[in-house]
């Protein structure tokens, strides 16, 4: 007797929540985020810029950390289903396997977008964009910012990253594009430094000795700051000058490559901003205020920074990592 | 008795002129082995007899150079344990060799499910695997529950589920290889049970095993091997024990074998403190308690057959395993052997049975072999200069006449008998005050046994205490003040004085539970 | 502590491997062997190589001595991240150099105490048992640094990284002295002995009475303060913790060296000097690949290769087709000649000259 009437209570208490939630949407939009998780700096950085553009923006975001797990994701965005949320993002872990998933989704009509990579999957229909930034483009606007600050006469050497990732394949094929293009522009050596400080101080230690004690060389281009930071420590320890003897440019724009451009010891990075999120509710409010669908892909801003701004830059972003 | 034609008193299994050899060694040689419907059949024999061998044969898993094997008239050769079991022959061994994490049904039909929709891709079917399981068990009186893990049950029931299994299998003859080893005495009894029912239904069974009170209890002939060859088949009813033993050890044994020793005061001997003594000192399923007490300058030997608990024996009082009942005291002080540094701590030494596998460091070299019990009970910290190490060695090279090229070469390119010398050597250059050595001369040319049992003499007249296992009994006879016998796990008598000699030994082995008295 | 390996002959492949690693480069890129000194330290490929060499070479020299045991430890690049996650974090936090380099070796050692406590105590196999904290040692040393690179400016730790002694870069200073240290412990006290023989057979230096637990446990305590050690090293280098990367697949680098240093997996005798070389050996080629220009994709194939004709050199089948090298004792005479028992003068007492 009594449990029948507990169930009834509860399923009621349940009813009340829910309509009290649906109400709460028509004023506030509600966002499920399923977060990989917080394996580097750059991660936990795009985690908190999320939800302060979100309350900027008026937004209740629910974040779900997977911890590099895809079946974490997946249950999460289950449950984000289950909720009735609006939209729901995912930086996905992995490129396939999102089909099943992402059809429940569409089938309870919540748009899903993709933040900073991409899913391989036969019907695009079943995500409304993907926000990602294009690292092809972002190994051109170094290579442009090299090719311009030596006036197209530069030996370059490059520190890829790990062999194979299509990070270290599409910001080899940016810079390439522009040294093809550069006739006095040349990669005189290039080496794998897997996207670690260590390895960038070992490989960048070789190229000097290799290119007579640094003297031949005139740029290190680094897929990632990372390993920027390591050959400014390997062309200190040669008894050269980064920043002068050998320009640095890199790419991701992380605190320390700040850091080390307010010191004078690197010129440029290329930005990969951990605002995948702000772009991102920009197209949701859109697509809600007029049924306007936003294009496919929603390519972040690739911003070039150099060390006139870079101490502010520092400051501004030292707490965001 | 050799006629192979088929008839209801023709034996089950003939085995004749079997002859299998390993790498020049004559491991069976023109074995005659037969088995009758419905018997227990003993097969006996000592070390190196050749009744794995022969079971071995007889299952497939070696093939024979010679002989023939039939049953019930049929020659048989089979390639393999699966083939024997398909030829009617079951075998199950002391260690089961089932698989314990699957459940006890699983295990009945391993290979030989129950299947339904037809045999090759048809799906188990559980039900009647277990129905029939249950079913099948019922005749041994187990009633368990067969979708458990077989793990989980004790080793008694586990033999008794692998025995139905090959029962099951339609086994005419059934081998069961030492199935009592490792079963207490309760455990034993629900084997025999098992056993004479099997037997009842005209089953024949090989038992093979080391406790002579149950080959008495059970078994209606007997069959001993020594070294290869067929000592004689006998009825059990018509076999005196001594006899039997006398068979197993091989030795004829006249009225006039008593030794007659010089007389020696045993009140003035046993006034004498001892070094050692253990007091109810035993192990729960490896010795019995016993009572030993060794005074210096003695020489103590352990005599019975293989699986006595002499070797068990040994081990305990120096602590390589663990007692789990009784006292041990050395000079009148209670002491705890927790393990080998304990005894090494009290001067103990031991030279193990299992040379390769518990003696020597084989890789290092014979220097380093002597050294190392000296060294480890000195502790890391305190090194022993490498010039006096190697004065240690050569020491005990040049005085135990140990035939190396030089002390650095490795122990294990070393002799069999130069082996045991670099160990007798480590004990002794620790000063040990009481030396325990287990089978110190098997294995060993005729050169390096005579020096070694001399050695032995020798140690003893300097004040050593001395306890010595032996499955060569003129050799224990020859050095030993006293012999403690062991039968069945147990100490069941002590030979003094003028009383040590062969045949008392082979008698004390050979009696029933009554120990033997010392009489004048 | 070439004790192993008595004589020269009997380590030919490993300094032959060297030398002629090192000639490859030479023949490859000209400067190879020219040193200079830059900001008072030696500057020069050379020196790279010892240099970079320098933590795997500080992973081997515990690895020998476990492997020499019959065991290994996976779990020496994970306690690499954690030390230097631990360094790293307490700089930033404000310690104190002395205090912070305790914290982080006393993080390996306990690491190692862990290790040696499963394998000694528990009787894990040491492959299962050291999997355990190569899993999680990285995830302890994330959460130590919360994820992030934690960056130090501290110049007193960053010191043993890039700062030298009497010209010679820190951590190879740290790793010669490790060395030394190692093989003073294990060959001038009976502990070398006591690892060889619990290594070649367990049962019967127990027998014997060698407290085998205890050699256990000190062996993988030790070969976790060398982890704790390299971790340092590395952080200190690029002065900055990376919890994610520090030590990742050094633990197979190490194993690597071990063995091609000549210590069988299956225990017993082992060469920690040869360890190094081993060490040094992978590490020439690593940075004659890099100076070589080489594209990065054939990085590990080249490396294949050469090991894989080092290892050749050492294989047992192999050398009964090579002219034999003269042995080491040449002077010792033949087999005794048998003498008569009864013509010893001596008694085998115990007593006798002891």
């Amino acid at each position: 007797m009594s449990r029948t009437w507990l169930i009834s209570a509860a399923a009621a208490a349940a009813l009340l929540i829910g309509l009290g939630g649906a109400q709460a949407a028509d004023k506030k939009l509600v966002v499920g985020f399923s977060q990989i998780g917080s394996e580097s700096g750059w991660r936990a950085a795009e985690t908190k810029t999320a939800k302060t553009e979100a309350e900027k923006r008026g937004i209740d975001l629910k974040i779900s950390d997977a911890q590099q797990k895809q079946e974490n994701q997946i249950k999460a965005v289950r449950s984000f289903v289950a909720q009735g949320v609006d939209a729901i993002f995912i930086a996905p872990v992995v490129a396939t396997g999102w089909d099943s998933v992402l059809k429940e989704a569409k089938e309870a009509k919540i748009p899903v977008v993709l933040l900073d990579r991409q899913i391989e999957t036969r019907d695009p229909g079943l995500y409304m964009t993907a926000v990602t930034s294009d690292t092809v483009l972002e190994g051109r606007v170094a290579g442009e910012w090299l090719a311009k600050q030596t006036g197209g006469t530069c030996n370059v050497v490059e520190l890829q990253g790990t062999v194979g990732s299509s990070p270290a394949i599409n910001r080899k094929k940016g810079f390439d594009e522009v040294v093809a293009k550069t006739p006095g522009m040349k990669i005189v050596r290039t080496q794998s430094g897997d996207f670690t400080r260590a390895k960038g101080k070992e490989v960048m230690e070789s190229f000097i000795k290799a290119e007579n004690g640094g003297k031949g060389i005139c740029a290190v281009y680094a897929h990632n700051d990372d390993m920027a930071v390591g050959a400014i420590q390997a062309i200190k320890e040669a008894g050269l000058k980064p920043g002068k003897d050998i320009l640095v440019v890199s790419i991701d724009g992380v605190p320390d490559i700040f850091k080390a451009m307010a010191e004078g010891e690197a010129n440029a990075t290329v930005e990969l901003t951990p605002n995948m999120a702000g772009p991102a509710f920009d197209a949701l409010i859109a697509f809600k205020k007029d049924g306007k669908a936003p294009p496919k892909w929603i390519q972040t801003e690739s911003a070039l920074f150099t060390p006139d701004t870079a101490k502010a830059e520092y400051e501004r972003r030292k707490d965001a990592y | 008795m050799t006629d192979p034609t088929p008839t209801a008193s023709s034996p089950l299994l003939a085995v004749r002129g079997l002859s299998k050899a390993f790498l020049g060694v004559q491991a069976l040689d023109g074995v005659d082995f037969t088995v009758r419907h419905g018997e227990i059949h003993a097969l006996l024999g000592e070390n190196g007899a050749g009744k794995s061998t022969l079971i071995k044969t007889l299952t497939g898993v070696y093939q024979r150079d010679a002989g023939t094997v039939t049953l019930e008239g049929r020659t048989i050769a089979p390639r393999g344990v699966e083939e024997a079991q398909r030829l009617h022959i079951g075998t199950v061994y002391q260690e089961v060799n089932l698989l314990p994490n699957l459940s006890v049904a699983e295990n009945l039909f391993l290979g030989r499910q129950p299947m339904r929709f037809g045999m090759r891709f048809g799906l188990v079917d559980r039900g009647a695997m277990r129905r029939r399981a249950r079913a099948v068990l019922i005749p041994y009186g187990l009633t368990l529950d067969v979708t458990a893990p077989l793990g989980r049950f004790s080793v008694a029931t586990q033999q008794i589920v692998a025995i139905a299994r090959a029962v099951d299998m339609s086994a005419k003859v059934l081998i069961l290889d030492e199935p009592t080893a490792s079963l207490d005495a309760q455990e034993v009894a629900v084997l025999f049970k098992v056993m004479r029912t099997l037997r009842s239904r005209g089953i024949g069974i090989v038992f093979v095993t080391h406790f002579l009170d149950q080959v008495y209890a059970l078994c209606d002939r007997i069959t001993v091997l020594r070294n290869g060859r067929l000592v004689g088949e006998r009825r059990t009813a018509e076999l005196p024990r001594l006899d039997l033993v006398a068979m197993m050890l091989g030795r004829e044994l006249e009225a006039a074998a008593h030794r007659i020793a010089p007389p020696v005061d045993d009140a003035e001997e046993d006034a004498r403190p001892p070094l050692v003594r253990f007091r109810g000192y035993g192990k729960a399923r490896s010795v019995e308690p016993f009572d030993l007490a060794i005074r210096p300058g003695e020489v103590v030997g352990l005599a019975g057959l293989l699986g006595s608990g002499r070797t068990e024996t040994a081990r305990l009082v120096f602590g390589m395993d663990r007692a789990d009942r009784g006292e041990a005291a050395v000079d009148g002080q209670a002491v705890r052997l927790r393990g080998p540094r304990d005894a090494i701590r009290l001067g103990f030494g031991f030279c193990p049975e299992d040379r390769k596998k518990e003696g020597i460091v084989g890789a290092l070299s014979v220097r380093e072999n002597i050294i190392l019990a000296l060294q480890a009970r000195q502790g890391w910290l305190r090194p022993i200069p490498r010039r006096r190490q190697e004065e240690i060695a050569d020491r005990f090279i040049r005085l135990l006449d140990i035939r190396t090229p030089h002390a650095e070469q490795p122990i294990q390119l070393l002799s069999g008998g130069n082996q045991q010398k670099a160990l007798l050597a480590r004990w002794l250059a620790t000063e040990p005050r009481l030396l325990i050595l287990d089978e110190p001369t098997r294995g060993i040319d005729v050169g390096a046994h005579a020096e070694i049992i001399r050695l032995i003499e020798r140690l003893c007249a300097d004040g050593m205490a001395l306890l010595v296992v032996s499955s060569e009994l003129e050799e224990i006879v020859a050095y030993s003040r006293r012999v403690v016998v062991l039968r069945d796990r147990r100490h069941v008598a002590e030979l003094r004085g003028g009383e040590v000699a062969v045949d008392r030994i082979v008698a004390a082995i050979a009696s029933e539970s009554v120990p033997v008295e010392p009489r004048p | 502590m070439t004790r192993s390996a008595p004589g020269p002959s009997r380590n030919l492949p490993q300094y032959g491997a060297l030398a002629a690693v090192l000639l490859a480069n030479w023949l490859l890129f000209p400067d190879f062997f020219s040193i200079r000194l830059q900001d008072g330290r030696l500057f020069g490929s050379l020196i790279d190589v010892l240099n970079r060499g320098a933590p795997v070479a500080l992973l081997a020299i515990g690895m020998t001595m476990v492997i020499a045991t019959r065991g290994v430890d996976l779990s020496v690049g994970a306690v690499m991240a954690i030390s230097g996650a631990v360094a790293a974090t307490l700089t930033q936090a404000g310690w104190g150099l002395l205090p912070v380099l305790a914290a982080s070796l006393g993080a390996g050692l306990l690491c190692g105490l862990w290790n040696g406590l499963l394998v000694a105590v528990l009787r894990i196999q040491p492959i299962i048992a050291t999997l355990i904290l190569m899993v999680a040692g990285r995830g302890i040393a994330q959460l130590v640094t919360e994820g992030q690179i934690v960056t130090f400016t501290s110049p007193g730790l960053a010191f043993i990284g890039s700062g030298s002694f009497l010209t010679v870069p820190m951590p190879v200073v740290i790793t010669a002295v490790l060395l030394g240290v190692t093989a003073l412990l294990v060959r001038m006290t009976a502990l070398g002995l006591m690892i060889e023989a619990v290594g070649v057979n367990r049962l019967s230096s127990a027998g014997a009475g060698v407290n085998t637990p205890v050699v256990l446990i000190a062996v993988y305590v030790w070969c976790g303060l060398c982890a704790a050690v390299a971790g340092l090293v590395v952080a200190a280098d690029i002065r900055g913790a990376d919890a994610n990367n520090a030590g990742l697949w050094l633990e197979l680098d190490a194993i690597l060296a071990v063995v091609v240093g000549g210590t069988s997996l299956l225990g017993g005798r082992f060469g920690l000097l040869l360890s190094v070389v081993g060490a040094l050996i992978l590490q020439a080629m690593n940075t004659g690949i890099l100076l070589s220009g080489f594209k990065p994709e054939f990085n590990l194939i080249v490396k294949a290769g050469v090991l894989m004709v080092v290892l050749l050199l050492q294989s047992p089948t192999l050398t009964l087709f090579l002219p034999r090298p003269a042995g080491p004792r040449p002077a010792q005479p033949p087999v005794r000649p048998p003498t008569p028992p009864r013509a010893k003068p001596e008694s085998p007492s115990p007593s006798a000259g002891a």
